[in-house]
């Protein structure tokens, strides 16, 4: 094998999105000369141990392999693929939710059909086209939500100010044995330790789909904000599948994370399963640790495709491990407002705090709920005033 | 010396058989290239596919330690690399006070005296790095993704040249790189530059002949049958869309329960007396149940 063949596969790679760092490609040239290359097996399992490090890149690693390699049969892939189809949520027959057989005579099946598109918009649009006063505002938004977030006791520890009156805590040895060489050995002045204090992980669930349109453009927006401000935040995008976007959304330069958010989302304006997004969510990344103790914000208008109990169920779920749950409603705004979407009666039950998030007043709202949240105010603004079921 | 006898990925699939694990093509050719390029071997997947058990068998073979590492939030250097026995380190202070050396010697004397190598308490990962003879050790350092960025960027700086320096004393450098695996559930992601220094494995569960094997392998007590039907119910139940699908050690757990109730075939009564050390959420076991348990058991004991 070549170096010029090694090097043509990663630059196929690079080429086609994958980001290799030059430590990996190099670390592939060291792995190809050490394995036997005339195995198949082998050279696959080289270029995947060394070239890629998330299994969301397994997919596209695996094309171009094929594409660039030939077709040496490869034990190992098919498995690899099998597994990324399951990760990949149903979509419903477009007949099936729009049909006039009337399977569920639901009083808002008119406009529930009308304002879902059945069939998964593959195509991603550029939604980086924003009007002048809405950037120049938004941008004041994001100034706010730079600014801090909940916090939570964190376990690692800060010491004291010195001789602070009725100082309590874990004495800190190091320092207090550093101290008492200048007394002759004596620890006269014990050196203790506080707690210090960490943001709590804000997570935001952001819908994409199709009956979120108009608000999606102001809301992704805020994601980037967030997403920029703090360190600890994580932004996934809910549509026809669940859509990691905090990569995307991390870069400093909020058009081109918009521009990088529109090509990992392929679902943009596409149908929403909320239950089966958020579901996917919880097994892959939430109860597993990411929403243990964190906020997680959903951005979403409650219309759900799928059953309403699974989404109950999810949410359940979900707040189960949270910390805290923000529902953001762009609809509830609207004069006469109930929540009578099956989805959002079913959500609502296990939500903290409902909010609306029409404009960007309220989307300022929201920053300042998140900003004061402190940990001592969560359990006071509950959904029941707030307009919950009845 | 263990790597001398390994040519490739084969041997390695071979010698951790032999230590009753069995690796598929991928983990057995990232074990091999972590060895022969001396770098750490990074592996995710989710709980229960047997990621921890690498790093306990590649010690079993090499025929090292096994250091272990239990990351959390909050970790530090006192507890992942060095820390000083600061209550000897007092009395040591106090003696050479009552003896009366404290006035006269000096501070100095007295400060070099008190930061020597035998008031230091060595952790794992000064452990795996000052280990001088013998077959190199295995360094496991568990569920990274638990420990926080400041961790990270520490750990970085260790696995990147093998070196610990400890300001008192001086720098502590391994003579043979010790043999690293770093585990990972991915509820967050490690950074990249960490990443980046790693071999990287994604364990899956394994199919269902290789899981029987794997029964078998581990508990020797439970019958081919038997092993054949917990593996086929294992993998049906994974495909349920469960809170938390069984892994391996689950399976494992579970045949061994049934073969202590002396049963040599799944039987209903007897699954659901069991069905608790494979599944750990009561809506899980409800949905098991739900899901018609006795035709799968039917289906599974007939074939």
């Amino acid at each position: 094998m070549g170096e010029r063949a090694i090097v043509g596969f990663v630059d196929a790679l690079r080429r086609a999105g994958l980001p290799v760092s030059l430590v990996s490609s190099r670390l592939y040239a060291e792995a190809m000369a050490a394995v036997d290359v005339a195995n198949p097996d082998q050279a696959y399992w080289a270029g995947r141990a060394t070239l890629i490090q998330r299994p969301e890149d397994l997919d596209l690693f695996n094309s171009i392999y094929l594409a660039y390699w030939g077709s040496a049969a490869v034990r190992g892939m098919a498995e690899a693929e099998a597994e990324a189809e399951s990760l990949t949520l149903a979509i419903d027959d477009p007949d099936s939710d729009t049909g006039d057989d009337g399977a569920e005579p639901d009083p808002d099946d008119d406009l529930i059909s009308l304002r879902y598109s059945s069939v998964e918009v593959l195509g991603s649009k550029d939604f980086a086209a924003y009007n002048a006063d809405e950037l120049a505002e938004s941008r004041r938004l994001m100034e706010q939500i730079r600014l801090s977030g909940p916090t939570r006791r964190s376990r690692r520890r800060k010491p004291r100010p010195h001789r602070r009156s009725g100082a309590r805590g874990p004495i800190d040895v190091r320092r207090t044995v550093r101290a008492a060489l200048r007394t002759g050995g004596e620890p006269v002045v014990p050196v203790r330790t506080r707690p210090r204090e960490r943001p709590r992980r804000l997570v935001l669930l952001l819908d994409v789909s199709g009956s979120m349109e108009p608000y999606a453009r102001a809301l992704i927006r805020f994601a980037h904000a967030a997403v920029i401000g703090r360190a600890r935040v994580e932004a996934f995008a809910l549509g026809t599948r669940l859509t990691r976007v905090t990569r995307e959304l991390s870069s400093r330069d909020p058009d081109r994370a918009l521009d990088a958010a529109g090509l990992a989302v392929t679902d943009w304006s596409g149908g929403t399963r909320l239950g089966a997004g958020i579901r996917a969510f919880n097994d892959e990344w939430g109860c597993r640790g990411m929403a243990r103790g964190a906020v997680v914000v959903v951005l979403s208008d409650g219309w759900d495709r799928g059953e309403p109990d699974e989404l109950a169920e999810q949410m359940q779920r979900l707040h189960r491990v949270a910390h805290r749950v923000v529902w953001v409603n762009p609809l509830k705004a609207s004069p006469g407002y109930e929540p009578l979407a099956r989805g959002m009666a079913a959500a609502l039950p296990h939500v903290d705090a409902f909010v609306e998030g029409h404009s960007l007043d309220s989307l300022e709202a929201l920053a300042t709920l998140l900003l004061d949240d402190t940990g001592m105010l969560m359990g006071e603004a509950s959904f029941a005033d707030a307009g919950g079921p009845r | 010396m263990f790597d001398d006898e390994v040519s490739g990925p084969d041997d390695i699939a071979a010698a951790l058989r032999a230590h009753r694990y069995l690796p598929d093509d991928g983990l057995a050719t990232a074990v091999f290239l972590a060895l022969r390029l001396n770098r750490p071997l990074l592996l995710e997947g989710e709980p229960g596919v047997g990621k921890t058990e690498v790093a306990n068998v590649l010690a079993e073979w090499i025929g090292g330690p096994l250091l272990r590492l239990q990351c959390y939030e909050g970790i530090d250097v006192g507890q992942a690399v060095y820390e000083w026995d600061y209550a000897r380190q007092l009395l040591h202070l106090r003696t050479a006070e009552a003896t009366g050396r404290a006035g006269t010697d000096g501070d100095r004397a007295l400060e070099d005296e008190l930061y020597d190598e035998r008031f230091l308490v060595r952790r794992p990962l000064l452990q795996a790095i000052a280990h001088n003879d013998g077959p190199p050790p295995v360094l496991l350092i568990d569920e990274v993704d638990r420990a926080d960025d400041e961790f990270e960027a520490f750990l970085l700086e260790i696995l990147s040249d093998y070196s610990v320096t400890v300001p008192e004393i001086g720098t502590f450098r391994a003579a043979r790189p010790p043999v690293v695996v770093v585990t990972s559930n991915r509820t967050r992601d490690v950074h990249d530059a960490l990443k980046r220094r790693c071999l990287y494995h994604w364990v899956e569960h394994p199919d269902a002949d290789r899981e029987v094997e794997i029964i078998r392998l581990r508990a020797p007590e439970v019958s081919e049958r038997l092993a054949r039907q917990v593996a086929g119910a294992a993998v049906s139940m994974r495909s349920l869309g469960l809170y938390k699908p069984p892994g391996v050690s689950e399976t494992i757990d579970w045949a061994r329960a049934l073969t202590l109730m002396g049963d040599d075939d799944l039987v209903p009564a007897q699954v659901e007396a069991t069905l608790g050390t494979l599944l750990k959420y009561r809506e899980d076991i409800e949905r098991v149940i739900e899901h018609d348990l006795s035709s799968m058991v039917r289906s599974l004991a007939g074939g």
